[in-house]
């Protein structure tokens, strides 16, 4: 299909010109907007961190720098506790996450096996289910699990520290298991057949070659797990107990009645841990 | 070829490396992940007793309830509209950005991803939060405009600020994608259908939407799904005003006086229906595109 339009009659030249003056322009506007977009981005987070300096007990106006709010906060021994919290769960269900997405992982990508389609949908749908549902079938779940256990041993268990832990592994597997399987697509299979043929046995083989050579993709599998259960409010707002109480559902509740500059405080605290994370995570994989 | 007892050995093996490697994770997810839906599937046509108990007594009364009264309508409707509405504002805002990215020189691009990723890693709640700070009424932007005489005016808890505050919590999710199908297009394609004749819309219609549409419908999902269960960002930008279905089933399961397990599971239930519907027909229709 062939059209005669007017650009094709301009000479070769002019058309040039005339091309490159355009993606200038165009060039520039684009620019120009991701630089508009990248100040909606940020603008918000900045100014949380300034204001969580300022001397203004609402938090809202600046009136002079103090430190006074940061002292408060780690004077502060609900907040602590809850920080505390989610460390503890943010550790534990990445361990546990991390090693067995891992083993899925190299199951899913070394073997092919009847069902795998089936295995594959299931680790999918913690990610295209939205949390909140998630969230009260996990909370159904614990319910019903609890009345059982009391029914037969009489013992009364409540929500806790351990059933929000569980819940964060439930969905953080999932993500694991995909960062793994990449690093184990871009995995040169001819290095492990190369081992068996001088001889090394599988053990051997997983952890002299794969094991090392797939690092970069379980780390960051672990990192993302683990800025997943800080980050985690909804599962954890259903999962935790009245006693345990996890930072950001302290957060939530102080949100929920007004603006404090302590609140200012400890969000700049996490926004700057989630930034470590970040440069970590991008560490780890440019190092591959 | 090894022979027959050698072979099935191998096999045995291999199949017990497989059940080894895979039954750990399956075994965890189906435990506390499918095991828990099947349970508010079951939930969902059960009875609930007068002191917020689940009574096991067989009903549609939860379905019917859902689907009559225009309360659980009108959030379905209100959660549904403002799910489309935030996935496309995204869309449209996210792609020339991601572009942006792709197109930038290759030592640029880290930094610029990584200032995408920052936020995509931080607190979704914290990152709410700080609209707060801005919208409210002794705010930022109420003081500048009294600072001039105007105002106050009231922006925080509005279906306006609602909307920002979604737009503007799931946007990275939406450029990700889109920077990874962008990054992998060959911009050489554009140049080659200017040659056939194609002004800029048509190459852009014809050949990138085309080729970049898998990061489209990855991206779309991302922001779809968290945004059809969302209650934070209307309750604390919102006001709570109006009810969607994520506050519905908050207040169902953890804060009505009695709760209502089976309600909030039906609920729950026909949300994942619809979410799975729409995401299964999304799907289907950009692949039928993309041939």
């Amino acid at each position: 299909m062939i059209e005669a339009t007017p650009q094709t009659q301009v000479r070769p030249q002019a058309r040039a010109a005339a091309g490159r003056e355009r993606i200038t322009l165009g060039a520039f506007s684009l620019s120009a907007y991701a630089v508009a977009l990248y100040l909606f981005l940020y603008i918000p987070i900045v100014i949380l961190v300034i204001f969580s300096f300022t001397r203004d007990e609402f938090g809202v106006r600046w009136t002079g720098f103090t430190l006074e709010w940061y002292v408060r906060l780690f004077n502060d021994a609900r907040m602590m506790g809850a920080a505390l919290n989610t460390l503890y769960v943010a550790v534990a269900s990445t361990v546990v996450s991390t090693i067995l997405g891992t083993l899925t992982a190299l199951a899913m990508e070394r073997f092919r096996f009847r069902g795998r389609g089936a295995v594959d949908s299931l680790l999918y749908l913690p990610i295209v289910i939205p949390e909140i549902v998630m969230a009260v079938a996990l909370l159904a779940f614990s319910a019903l699990i609890f009345e059982i256990i009391r029914l037969v041993t009489g013992i009364n268990m409540r929500r806790s520290l351990t059933t929000v832990t569980l819940a964060h592994i439930a969905f953080s597997i999932s993500f694991v298991v995909i960062v793994v399987r990449t690093s184990l697509k871009n995995f040169d299979m001819r290095l492990e057949e190369a081992a068996a043929d001088l001889g090394a046995d599988r053990w051997r083989i997983f952890w002299r070659i794969t094991f090392p050579l797939i690092l970069p993709g379980i780390v960051g599998g672990a990192l993302l797990a683990f800025t997943l259960s800080l980050d985690d409010f909804i599962i954890s707002l259903f999962l935790s107990g009245p006693g345990t109480s996890l930072l950001p559902v302290e957060v939530y509740n102080k949100v929920r009645r007004a603006v404090t500059p302590e609140i200012n405080a400890i969000s700049t605290l996490m926004l700057l841990l989630s930034m470590i994370l970040v440069v970590l995570s991008q560490m780890v994989q440019r190092r591959k | 070829m090894a022979p027959q007892p050698l072979a099935d050995e191998l096999k045995r093996r291999d199949r017990t490396r497989l059940a080894g490697l895979l039954s750990p994770g399956l075994f965890y997810l189906l435990v506390f992940f499918a095991l828990p839906l099947v349970i508010i599937l079951l939930y969902s046509f059960l009875t609930n007793g007068p002191r917020g108990n689940v009574v096991w007594q067989f009903t549609l009364g939860n379905y019917i309830d859902l689907f009559t009264r225009s309360i659980y309508v009108n959030a379905y409707v209100r959660s549904i509209v403002i799910s489309v509405q935030t996935t496309l504002i995204c869309l449209l805002l996210g792609y020339p950005l991601a572009l942006f990215i792709a197109r930038s020189p290759q030592a640029w691009r880290v930094p610029l991803l990584i200032l995408i990723l920052i936020p995509f890693w931080t607190n979704f709640l914290v990152r709410i939060y700080a609209w707060q700070i801005i919208l409210a009424n002794n705010g930022l932007i109420n003081n500048a405009l009294s600072a001039v005489g105007i105002g106050p005016m009231g922006l925080l808890y509005t279906e306006g600020a609602t909307l920002l505050g979604l737009v503007y919590g799931e946007l990275p999710f939406m450029v990700l994608p889109l920077y990874a199908a962008l990054d992998r297009f060959d911009f050489n394609l554009m140049e080659a259908a200017a040659d056939l004749g194609a002004n800029r819309r048509q190459a852009f219609m014809r050949v990138m939407l085309p080729m970049t549409m898998p990061g489209i419908a990855a991206g779309s999902v991302l922001v779809f799904v968290p945004t059809i269960g969302q209650f934070v960002v209307s309750e604390l930008l919102g006001g709570a005003k109006v009810d969607y279905i994520g506050n519905l089933l908050q207040r169902l399961f953890l804060r009505s006086n009695p709760p209502n397990w089976p309600l909030g599971s039906a609920m729950a239930v026909i949300m994942m229906a619809v979410l799975l519907g729409l995401i299964l027909l999304y799907f289907r229709s950009t692949t039928e595109e993309d041939r």
